[in-house]
């Protein structure tokens, strides 16, 4: 899933650096990551992973990074981690 | 020492004599500033354990609100501080030198100002093009072309965004405190406005050295998020209610003086001045919302960090600008030519010309661009429930 977490993220997230370069952890507001970019993301996934974050999910915290990300889209899909 | 609203009041006394002055002349507000120095209001906000009054929000936004109504230049400038010093509290207790720096404020009353825009940036906060460059020693150099900094002349210190480092994303920001002897100012453009002349918003090349120790332990796209954005917000809405409520004042006085020379008959203005009310109490209770919002979130950092919430804060603000302007023009159609000229008791003039630049302070059309987007995910709640 992190794979396709990094192609989205270098497709709709408008960092200046590419997802490859960046750790799982790292915090992607710093790496500047914008809350209009962070809502083009939220969107995509939700397409891609076929969800739909609920409201708790719709804050800083949960797409500060690509482990935040991935832990809201496998509780709300446990089986999108394998694919 | 009297209450703060007390204090407030005395201190609008003091604006209410010099407002159409600094009105006219575009000077900063001294007068009323001294005054909130004399009255120690310039530390209410900060924790009773740096030397402040440990106030909270609403009763900062009442003494804000208290001094719009005579001045909204001052208000103003005390909002303006406000936000400031909150991003010190909020994002510097746990940091020694902010600890000092807060003991500072409350011991010689410091007037802080802002420097979050920058040339070329397009008005957008979140993006810098200056960057924090390390020197040796712990030290470090900013330098700032073009950024609009209100009574830059006047302040004792500066909080000033840049990029953490020369090779940064532009959207990855700090924010430092920097003291009067620690930064040169050049003035490169003077404020010359429609009105809030007294804030003297001027442009100025910035540069300054400091320790590194200075620079706020958060990014500041946290600080943003997480208290500036909503307590920019709230003061704003309370300056521009504590307009609204002054120029329908002067309304309700002219009508009453009509009524008195006519007895027995309704003046027409009476009507205008019953919508006015209305449009006050909706502008009141906006105000007071984003208030109890906030005082909600603080304690709940996923709330705070939530789409939800900015949205409402958002709303508060755009809320506040619009309906600033209607309930003045109101007051205006009431006290008609009275109202019109710049030299009756029932002057609105400047109240329309301070009042007007509600909406583009941080554009309304910016906003709702905002919200927009944010409103493609967020689900808004239809609950009454606070």
């Amino acid at each position: 899933m992190l794979d396709t977490l990094r192609q989205l993220i270098d497709k709709h997230a408008r960092l200046p650096v590419k997802a490859d370069t960046l750790a799982d952890g790292q915090d992607l507001y710093a790496a500047g990551l914008t809350s209009f970019a962070a809502v083009q993301l939220m969107l995509a996934l939700e397409e891609a992973f076929d969800i739909e974050f609920p409201e708790r999910m719709l804050n800083r915290r949960s797409f500060a990074t690509m482990e935040s990300i991935a832990a809201c889209i496998n509780e709300l899909r446990p089986q999108a981690l394998a694919s | 020492m009297s209450s703060l609203v007390a204090r407030a009041q005395l201190v609008a006394a003091v604006a209410a004599q010099y407002s159409d002055h600094v009105d006219k002349e575009g000077r900063f507000p001294s007068e009323a500033v001294r005054a909130m120095k004399e009255a120690r209001l310039l530390s209410a906000y900060i924790p009773r354990e740096f030397g402040g009054e440990g106030a909270d929000l609403a009763e900062i936004a009442e003494v804000v609100s208290v001094i719009s109504q005579a001045c909204a230049s001052a208000g103003m400038t005390y909002a303006m501080h406000q936000i400031k010093v909150s991003s010190v509290i909020s994002h510097g207790d746990k940091a020694e030198w902010h600890q000092e720096f807060m003991r500072r404020i409350s011991r010689e009353q410091l007037l802080v100002a802002s420097a979050t825009t920058e040339g070329g940036i397009g008005g957008n906060l979140r993006n810098s093009i200056c960057a924090v460059e390390r020197l040796a020693g712990d030290r470090f150099s900013l330098v700032k072309d073009g950024t609009v900094i209100s009574y830059g002349r006047d302040a004792d210190a500066i909080l000033i965004t840049a990029r953490s480092a020369p090779d940064a994303p532009a959207s990855d920001q700090v924010m430092a405190v920097l003291t009067k002897d620690q930064y040169k100012l050049e003035l490169t453009g003077v404020w010359d406005a429609m009105g809030m002349r007294g804030t003297c918003s001027d442009n100025f090349k910035f540069s300054a050295e400091g320790d590194v120790a200075q620079i706020l332990p958060n990014d500041f796209g946290e600080i943003a998020a997480k208290s500036m954005l909503a307590i920019c917000h709230i003061l704003w809405s309370a300056v521009w209610y504590g307009i609204a409520s002054s120029a329908v004042s002067r309304a309700q006085s002219f009508v009453r003086a009509e009524a008195r020379r006519n007895p027995g008959q309704t003046p027409p203005g009476a009507l205008r001045v019953a919508e006015a009310a209305n449009m006050l109490q909706l502008m009141r209770s906006n105000t007071i919302a984003g208030l109890s919002r906030f005082a909600t979130a603080k304690t709940n950092d996923d709330d705070l960090g939530s789409v939800g919430f900015i949205v409402a804060m958002n709303n508060i603000k755009i809320g506040a600008s619009r309906m600033v302007v209607d309930i003045i023009n109101h007051a205006l159609l009431i006290t008609g030519i009275n109202g019109y000229r710049n030299n009756t008791p029932y002057s609105v003039g400047r109240h329309m010309r301070d009042a007007l630049s509600a909406q583009i302070m941080i554009s309304n059309d910016r906003i709702f661009g905002n919200v927009a987007n944010l409103l493609l995910m967020h689900r808004l709640d239809p609950s009454l429930a606070a």
